[in-house]
């Protein structure tokens, strides 16, 4: 891990080409070294951090003055960071009898907090949640004694979990975890403390800066989506090819158990939604053999959505997975225990991740907890079905080649579209897409679930999402409009994103034929489009001119009285 | 370990720590002589102090120091 040092000395350089987020921190202790090391890391990740910081130990005046400098900073992000040592000192001046409400007296006031905050701003907010702090008056009788501390302290982090879990807006930063990572004598250093009011030492600053970014980056829509791991020595312990099937370590004898539960981890993350792929130099059918008759491997074949085993070189092999999953080479993690082929896909692809491996297997798991590489700020049902829908879509890619007429192809998949506006079943997924589409995506401008129930209840806005169904599967939702009615003659288009894997289908004709009738059935004259440039989505550069809308000063602007419909082979589905 | 070692060692981390290559101390430099020390570099000073020489300040310690000098004989009496 960098230094604070370094990160320090990343402040001078040029931040001016980087995507400005702002961000205030309230903290009742000192945060100056919180912000330098948070803005420092933000020039490794190319995020210019705009950072508003409060006076020391402000955070209710600045919460409850609506006037105060919080409010005029208006900042996109929030970091309450409340520390453990003043939640201490705050139960050890109340009265003894208090002690047992004092957690769930907390939490309201850090709830009502949170509520004056979201209402009054259009930011997430990021609470730390509380390191723990044993007095030791009880022992380990306080485990059994409620009113104890440390008992109060653990009621407060379950309950913060419980808070956040119901209100999307509210994020929670893990650095109790970091100091059980890397312990307490490490994390917080009593002599800075006494002198300083620094509750965060300075070897572990960079970990909770890191902590904190990895939700700030998710909240901007980079996180990882895709495993790609190698097999000899990865997956199971020894070579395929030379040892046999018969003699790789795997199960739970031995060096076998750490590559189990290093499976067992990848199955996980599988089931949470993140695509696995096998890139591995080996030959084929050798390579799948493990996963189709060893009855000790976790992973099976219908766990994997590509599966790239042969003699070619790892990064064209990754060039490939990646353009069949379509997705961006930033969102790829690589895994593969030999340095060499982890510098070839390095310099071949700069923008992959490839974790620096220990080299002792048991090591494995414990380095890459410590990453924290799969950070997300949403889930939702259809994450768990995701390696299916790449698994048929390598299907379709199979049955396309056999037709040479794409006309004849889109035909014979059958797709059929449901399209609702909408409503509390769709709206998780509205708002994990509109966090996580980043190539089709007109504006880019990314709603949460509290914003997207704000739009659909509200009379200035008409909204439609679509899914996407064909006779080999289900992709789901996969297309959102919002339409905002600019004025009694024109909708202006605020949102449309769509999942890059229904391109090339025709979605876009339906979508537009689907939006044009809406238009003239309410009594609309003109559809406004609006393409805001990112470094992601070139590829509707032109989507708007290619659906015949005519450039003006005022955007792309479609006349819709006359308007044909265009050629579409997707159907309602009634 | 001499004075002057001691003295020299704590100039290159004084360079490093507050990132200015022109940063020259001797005993009688305290914090107001140099434009980067302040309240929060001291601590950064004081903790990369620390891991050079291997020893903890007490915060009574590093509260007290008027000068390098001051810095130099608390190393030398932990040292």
């Amino acid at each position: 891990m960098v230094s604070f040092n370094q990160l320090q000395k990343n402040l001078k350089k040029d931040f001016s080409d980087f995507k400005i987020i702002k961000v205030a921190i309230l903290g009742d202790t000192a945060t100056q070294f919180l912000t330098q090391a948070l803005k420092g890391l933000g020039y490794v990740n190319e995020i210019n951090l705009e950072i508003w910081e409060a006076d020391f130990n402000q955070i209710e005046r600045q919460v409850y003055d609506l006037t105060s400098e919080l409010y005029e900073f208006n900042p996109e992000i929030v970091i309450v960071f409340q520390s453990s040592h003043k939640l201490l000192g705050k139960y050890n001046k109340i009265q003894p009898d208090q002690h047992l409400l004092f957690a769930s007296n907390e939490l309201d006031s850090i709830e009502n907090m949170y509520s004056i905050l979201s209402s009054n701003l259009e930011a997430k907010v990021i609470h730390y949640n509380y390191t723990e702090i044993d007095d030791s008056i009880y022992g380990n009788h306080a485990n059994k004694t409620e009113f104890s501390f440390l008992f109060q302290l653990r009621k407060l982090n379950y309950k913060l979990m419980s808070l956040a879990s119901n209100k999307p807006n509210l994020y929670l930063c893990d650095i109790s975890s970091i100091q059980n990572q890397v312990g307490k004598l490490n994390f917080f250093q009593p002599s800075i403390y006494i002198s300083t009011e620094m509750v965060l030492s300075i070897d572990v600053l960079p970990r909770v800066a890191n902590k904190t970014m990895d939700l700030i980056n998710a909240l901007n829509g980079k996180f990882k989506k895709c495993i790609i791991i190698d097999l000899d020595n990865t997956t199971w312990g020894g070579i395929i090819g030379d040892d046999g099937i018969e003699n790789i370590q795997i199960g739970s004898l031995g060096i076998g158990k750490a590559f189990s539960e290093f499976q067992s981890w990848i199955k996980k993350l599988k089931n949470r939604g993140i695509i696995i792929a096998v890139c591995s130099k080996n030959t084929e059918a050798v390579a799948k053999e493990p996963f189709e008759t060893h009855p000790d491997m976790v992973l099976r074949m219908s766990d994997i959505a590509v599966f790239k085993a042969n003699w070619e070189n790892k990064a064209d092999n990754i060039r490939q997975i990646q353009s069949i999953l379509n997705i961006g080479f930033d969102s790829i993690v690589f895994i593969d225990d030999n340095p060499f082929e982890r510098n070839i896909v390095r310099e071949n692809i700069p923008e992959i991740c490839v974790p620096e491996l220990p080299e002792d297997p048991a090591n494995y798991l414990e380095y890459l907890y410590e990453l924290n590489l799969f950070e997300t700020v949403s889930f939702s049902s259809e994450d768990t079905d995701r390696t299916k829908l790449y698994q048929i879509e390598a299907e379709r890619v199979k049955v396309h080649q056999k037709f040479t007429n794409e006309d004849e192809f889109l035909k014979n998949l059958e797709m059929l579209s449901n399209v609702e506006s909408f409503n509390k079943f769709n709206t998780p997924r509205i708002a994990q897409l509109s966090q996580r589409s980043n190539q089709f995506n007109l504006r880019t401008v990314r709603y949460t679930e509290v914003d997207i129930e704000r739009i659909s209840s509200s009379q200035d806005f008409v909204t439609f999402a679509y899914t996407l169904e064909d006779k080999f599967g289900d992709n789901g939702l996969v297309c959102v409009i919002i339409l905002h009615k600019e004025n009694e003659k024109t909708l202006f288009i605020d949102t449309w994103y769509m999942s890059c894997r229904v391109l090339k289908r025709g979605m876009e004709n339906f979508v537009l034929n689907n939006i044009v009738r809406f238009a003239n059935e309410n009594g609309f004259v003109a559809l406004r489009g609006e393409y805001l440039p990112t470094v992601k989505n070139a590829m509707v550069k032109d989507h708007y001119a290619n659906l015949g809308f005519n450039k003006m000063e005022s955007g792309f602007i479609l006349k819709v009285k006359n308007y044909q419909d265009k050629k579409s082979y997707i159907k309602i589905k009634k | 370990m001499k004075r002057k070692d001691i003295l020299f060692q704590i100039n290159e981390i004084f360079i490093d720590t507050l990132d200015n290559e022109d940063v020259v101390i001797e005993e009688i430099t305290r914090a107001i002589d140099v434009d980067e020390w302040d309240s929060l570099t001291h601590i950064m000073l004081v903790v990369a102090i620390e891991k050079n020489f291997k020893i903890r300040f007490t915060s009574k310690e590093i509260l007290s120091w008027n000068n390098v000098g001051n810095m130099i004989d608390c190393i030398l009496e932990k040292g």
